[in-house]
């Protein structure tokens, strides 16, 4: 058992280290979950793919480093260190090409992969419904033959920057006959500006258009665009739905340098502020070791030819609440300043604890509930009957 | 890196677990209680046997040591079985006795630790030393003085009955000046270290008889374990104690690095363990329901254990603010 790292692990990360602060814009890019914001970030997503960071674990006829697990860990601490801008690829990035990889045709990744990675092409997920979201399987959006294709029609909601991104992947019904819910479902791609499909941008709880509703009206998918074999969606999609609770969509990296900087408040903050907040920093920080450790422990499990399932509703319950736990005490430790928008004239200097507490407070909902998370872990970690649902 | 237990370590482990699986501890712990420390004894010379206590004696008194990760693997298998007696203590005694460095007691006594002859009880924090009626020597740090003993006040009850505590008297001067209090230090760290890796497999045991409970009791036709409020404290229960166990074998890696974090990493490791097994203990006696409420069930060893451990060599408060000094 041993935490130390190869001399290729170390020059890795000097790398990376050396171009992000190089690199790493001075002054914060607009929040992403603006019109303004999201082109910022999209071209800063060229920059990273024009010296190879923006992929780093992919192999590199695609792009990447073919970077190990570990190695993309150690890319994400530094990144997060550096206080590098958020990543608008990542719906693309850490759930299609995953499916892609898994599921796709050499001629899909050739075709979506590239673009995916340098920025050209950002991807939203259109999964939820009005009426399906944790009971995704119900979904009723449709997808019918037609000649060379799909024609989709339904509704999808909560698709996270819709409004602005470019191409979408989503699940529909195209057997209406299946014996059970989970069966007839296909997982297809689609473009966001083709005919019959209408993005209406919806503000989140902070106002923010990021989310958008997506009505579709006779949208033509032609065979290439379909991932899998249709009918068998729902296999494709779980598949890989680990990635989202996991350590791709929220890496340890986030965490450390957010308990990083929370420490940084806790040495400036007045006497004032009593020994509970002390603690909770300290909470903070023991946490945020805890899931770094845990993914140590998980890339070393995977390297050693281990294989990771259901352990990532772990993840997703821990990292979602260590979030709101270490924003809750950032805003207390900010007193009056904690509650002025990032944007405020006399909001405070380190990071943007707002937009952060805000979109921490959605973690336990997306990417499946803590509760759905919850009994995942009690049913398929622990082998407690199935309840009633 | 590779932070996995390697297969000799987890062969280790788990050898250790049938051993003491298979030494009905629940028994021994119950005599313990009483004060009758035959079985208990007897118990610690199979322990010595497998090669725990070695673990902390350096090879130039009798041991192996000091392996403290294999050290702390050995304490999750000592904390799942609810093991009595001052395992603990007589660990940090032996890194104690190491740290101080040459002396006429080093000799004596870390031999006998290693063989399983002498079990110690060890006092750095005052007031009280654990089980010292059972001690063969206990050691009393105050400030920059250490002494030996094995004379104590009435042994007081304690929340975890196997788990006596008794204010040392008197006793020899052995040494005096600033390395003992170096020297205490970092056997308060090893003392950490091996409590909340007890404290770990306190909580996995706790996990694991409350899981198949639950499978097992039925309630309105069903087994209360297929509600979901019953499930949700289960789970929770997991993640306290998967995301604690890292933290005990990073901190056991930086304690045998002698690693400038290593307090830090002991203090992050003995909150987040302690933390958890106290929680997997009151989640136990609400799904067990009033039966986990009775001193009859083997369990209550395990539910009474967890509070005392999660306090002992540091509280949450004092290792909180050790993490919060180091960054
Ligand atoms: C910030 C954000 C971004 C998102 N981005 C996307 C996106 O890009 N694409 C996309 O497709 N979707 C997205 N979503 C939607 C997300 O996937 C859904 O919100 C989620 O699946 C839950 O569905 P729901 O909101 O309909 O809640 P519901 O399923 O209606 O649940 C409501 C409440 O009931 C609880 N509940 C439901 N069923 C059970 C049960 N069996 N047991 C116990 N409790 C239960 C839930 O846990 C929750 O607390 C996003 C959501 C948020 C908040």
């Amino acid at each position: 058992m041993d935490l130390d790292l190869t001399a290729a692990d170390e020059a890795f990360r000097a790398e990376a280290r050396a171009w992000l602060s190089a690199q790493v814009p001075a002054v914060p890019l607009p929040s992403l979950e603006t019109a303004e914001g999201f082109s910022a970030h999209r071209e800063w997503e060229h920059r990273l793919a024009a010296d190879r960071w923006s992929v780093v674990s992919w192999p590199e006829e695609y792009g990447g480093r073919g970077a190990s697990l570990l190695q993309w860990l150690l890319f994400e601490e530094e990144y997060y260190a550096a206080g590098a801008p958020g990543r608008v690829g990542q719906n693309g990035i850490s759930l299609l090409a995953p499916t892609l990889f898994e599921h796709g045709t050499d001629e899909q990744r050739a075709r979506v992969l590239g673009p995916m990675a340098r920025g050209e092409v950002i991807w939203a997920q259109a999964w939820s419904e009005p009426e399906s979201g944790s009971d995704l399987a119900s979904l009723r959006s449709t997808a019918v033959r037609t000649d060379g294709g799909w024609l989709l029609n339904g509704q999808k909601t909560w698709s996270s920057r819709a409004a602005f991104a470019d191409r979408a992947f989503g699940l529909f019904r195209s057997d209406p006959d299946a014996a059970r819910p989970h069966q007839g479902l296909s997982y297809l791609m689609f473009a966001l500006d083709a005919p019959g499909v209408t993005v209406r941008p919806l503000g989140r709880l902070d106002g923010k258009p990021a989310f958008a509703e997506l009505f579709l009206d006779e949208v033509f998918v032609p065979d290439a665009d379909v991932i899998g074999e249709p009918g068998r969606g729902w296999q494709v999609a779980m598949s890989t739905a680990g990635n989202e609770r996991g350590l791709t969509l929220r890496s340890p990296g986030r965490f450390t340098a957010a308990a990083g900087r929370l420490a940084a408040l806790w040495r400036e903050a007045p006497q004032t502020a009593g020994p509970a907040l002390g603690e909770r920093v300290a909470d903070a920080l023991i946490g945020a070791r805890a899931y770094q450790l845990f993914a140590y422990a998980h890339a070393s499990r995977l390297a050693a030819g281990g294989s990771i399932g259901a352990e990532s509703s772990l993840n997703k319950v821990f990292w979602s609440e260590l979030d709101i736990a270490l924003h809750e005490t950032a805003l207390d430790l900010l007193g009056p300043y904690g509650m002025l928008a990032d944007d405020a004239d006399e909001a405070p200097a380190h990071g943007s604890w707002a937009e952060g507490y805000t979109f921490s407070l959605a973690g336990p909902i997306y990417a499946g509930t803590n509760e759905i998370q919850r009994d995942i872990i009690a049913e398929r970690l622990l082998g407690l009957p199935k309840g009633r649902r | 890196m590779r932070f996995l237990a390697t297969a000799e370590q987890r062969e280790f482990a788990r050898t250790l677990d049938a051993l003491l699986g298979a030494c009905g501890t629940p028994a021994v712990a119950r005599a313990w209680a009483a004060g009758e420390h035959k079985p208990g004894r007897e118990l610690w010379a199979r322990i010595a046997a497998a090669g725990v206590f070695a673990l902390a004696v350096p090879e130039r008194h009798g041991g192996m040591g000091p392996l403290p990760v294999e050290l702390a693997l050995s304490f999750v298998e000592l904390g799942r079985h609810a093991v009595p007696g001052p395992l603990a203590e007589t660990v940090a005694a032996a890194a104690f006795l190491e740290r101080l460095g040459e002396s006429a007691t080093a000799p004596e006594l870390l031999p006998r630790i290693a063989a399983g002859d002498a079990v110690v009880s060890l006092c750095v924090r005052g007031p009280f030393a654990v089980d010292a009626d059972a001690a063969d020597a206990v050691l009393v740090v105050e400030g920059d003085t250490v002494r030996r003993t094995v004379a104590h006040g009435p042994v007081q009850a304690s929340l975890d009955p196997a788990r006596r505590p008794a204010r040392p008297l008197g006793g020899d001067v052995l040494a005096t000046g600033p390395a003992v209090a170096a020297a205490a230090a970092h056997a308060v760290e090893v003392a950490r270290l091996v409590t909340a890796a007890q404290s770990l497999g306190l909580g996995r045991a706790l996990l694991a008889a409350t899981v198949s409970y639950a499978k097992q009791r039925t309630q309105f036709h069903r087994p209360i374990g297929s509600f979901q409020a019953v499930k949700h404290r289960l789970a929770n229960t997991l993640i306290g104690l998967e995301f604690a166990q890292p933290l005990v074998y990073a901190a056991a890696l930086a304690l045998a690095a002698d690693a400038p974090s290593a307090g830090r990493e002991v203090a992050a490791a003995k909150v987040a363990a302690g933390e958890a097994a106290h929680a997997a203990a009151l989640t136990a006696l609400q799904v067990h329901g009033a039966v986990g409420y009775t001193a009859e069930l083997d369990l209550s060893l395990w539910i009474r254990k967890a509070r005392p451990l999660r306090d002992a060599w540091g509280t949450p408060a004092e290792c909180r603010a050790r993490v919060l000094a180091a960054s």
